[in-house]
């Protein structure tokens, strides 16, 4: 999958499911501080991921997910990855 | 110490009407608001009927994360606690800076549990079920959403008493205000209403098959009564001490004179007589009142053959000659179960405010106990000052409030 579509996907759950403006959505923004997501946040976007990119979140890589382009990378690395 | 506590706001989100004008005009009029469920039937159920409610809409009133825990129960209390806070004239600066507690009536909470084992049984594993399913799983879901929507900081649980919930709900913030512990708690019940809540209640047969006609399955006391309509939705009732309320220049709707509680100890399913007569008593003890003072008794009365005639023999067992006019609202509402009891508490406050008092529809004729009472089955323009209203629970659990007009 290419990048560009990784982020039109997580963009569009952001502002559809988690109802962040779209403006805030911003490759630097920090999930957390930023766009305002909290650990019980966290647990439904891994539902998402899988839902939407077929693979299970662990949460260690997470850790080093601090914003939105991290969130992007992480998943185009681990699609990549793991074809 | 042992204060007077009042009601200074009252909410309802019910099958009769989504707001107090509505659910008055409803009552006044006699409105049913049972439906046949055909969902019920395809999955086999023994009866379809059923109480039929509107979804509130929260988006864009509630933010996504306050959303996501709260199963349909906690949006009806959340629809009517607004409108209690509202009539209550509580804002949210003043629940900020004092310690208001909550206690909701609620027994079950169940398609989100359901949800969730079918995700882990499908899956072999724990990982899409989301996070809000245990805070939409518990009985403790709607006082644990609300605490935190409206920033509540006093005392913080609910209340699991079959059928008497939202009455014993009311009993124990009763207690807490008039002994001292509390100046102000948010009461209520509620109860959700989807196929899923009754169909270990659809396999005792305990439902009304009347089908053919659902606005007329509902009939206690009636003498072809056969069986309960579940139904649910929500009510709020703002109980606060007198001086409080005197203090911020509070509306007072009502006080509470007394609280009665007892168990059976004889069937878990089966009410007794005994049981909600020794309820009854203590309250009109505690209230220090007479039976002849009552206007009117709310009657528990589900439109089941037995239940119906025991509470029946209680009433007139404490009444006797003093034939107070009786209704069940749950001719109209059907049985509205964990709601029912400060639902009920609603509905007769209404009555005593616009000077009626309810019919008992789809009551055409008595039975040998039920003729005992003064049942109406129209409404009665008439002023009402103090009023019984009953709740009487699986397992033999008990309730009785008496509350009249603030004078």
């Amino acid at each position: 999958m290419q990048k560009e579509e990784i982020i039109k996907i997580i963009n569009n759950f952001l502002v559809e499911e988690f109802e962040i403006d779209e403006s805030k959505l911003k490759p630097e923004a920090l999930l957390k501080d930023d766009l305002g997501l909290e650990s019980l946040d966290f647990v439904d976007v891994a539902v998402i991921i899988e839902k939407e990119f077929g693979f299970k979140v662990k949460g260690e890589d997470m850790v080093s997910v601090r914003n939105l382009n991290d969130l992007y990378d992480y998943i185009f690395n681990y699609l990549n990855n793991n074809k | 110490m042992n204060r007077r506590v009042v009601i200074t706001g009252i909410g309802i989100y019910s099958t009769i009407g989504k707001n107090l004008d509505e659910v008055k005009d409803s009552l006044y009029n006699g409105r049913s608001g049972i439906f046949l469920d055909q969902e019920r039937k395809a999955y086999g159920y023994q009866s379809g009927l059923s109480g039929k409610i509107d979804q509130p809409q929260l988006k864009g009133l509630l933010d996504r994360r306050s959303r996501v825990s709260m199963p349909e129960q906690a949006e009806y209390a959340y629809m009517s606690t607004l409108e209690a806070l509202k009539i209550a004239n509580i804002s949210q600066d003043h629940i900020d800076k004092n310690n208001i507690g909550i206690i909701f009536g609620n027994d079950s909470s169940t398609p989100a549990l359901i949800r969730a084992v079918d995700i882990i049984r499908e899956k072999k594993d724990t990982m899409l079920i989301g996070s809000g399913s245990v805070f939409q799983s518990m009985n403790s879901t709607v006082t644990m959403n609300l605490s935190v929507i409206f920033r509540l900081k006093g005392v913080n649980f609910t209340l699991s008493g079959a059928c008497a919930s939202g009455s014993h709900s009311i009993g124990m913030g009763f207690l807490l205000i008039k002994h001292g512990y509390q100046d102000c708690i948010v009461c209520g019940g509620a109860q959700e209403i989807n196929l899923f809540c009754v169909g270990s209640f659809d396999t005792l047969g305990a439902f009304s098959k009347r089908e053919s006609d659902p606005t007329k399955a509902s009939r206690p006391f009636d003498k072809n009564r056969d069986g309960l309509v579940p139904s649910g939705g929500a009510a709020t009732v703002i109980l606060e001490s007198y001086e409080s309320a005197v203090k911020r220049g509070a509306p007072i709707l009502a006080e509470v004179f007394g609280y009665g509680f007892s168990s059976d100890g004889v069937h878990i399913s089966v009410p007794d007589v005994d049981g909600p007569r020794r309820a009854i008593q203590m309250a009109l003890e505690l209230a220090d009142i007479k039976p002849g003072m009552i206007d009117y008794v709310n009657a528990h009365a589900t439109s089941t053959p037995l239940g119906d005639a025991n509470e029946a023999e209680a009433i007139n067992a404490v009444f006797g000659n003093a034939k107070p006019f009786v209704s069940s609202t749950k001719s109209m509402t059907g049985h509205e179960m964990w709601m029912a009891g400060s639902s009920e508490v609603v509905y007769s406050i209404l009555m005593m405010q616009n000077s009626f008092i309810a019919p008992n529809i789809n009551f055409e004729e008595p039975d040998e106990h039920t003729c005992k009472l003064n049942i109406t089955n129209r409404t009665i323009d008439k002023e009402v000052n103090l009023f019984l209203s009953n709740s009487f629970g699986f397992g033999g659990t008990n309730s009785s409030l008496i509350i009249g007009k603030f004078k």
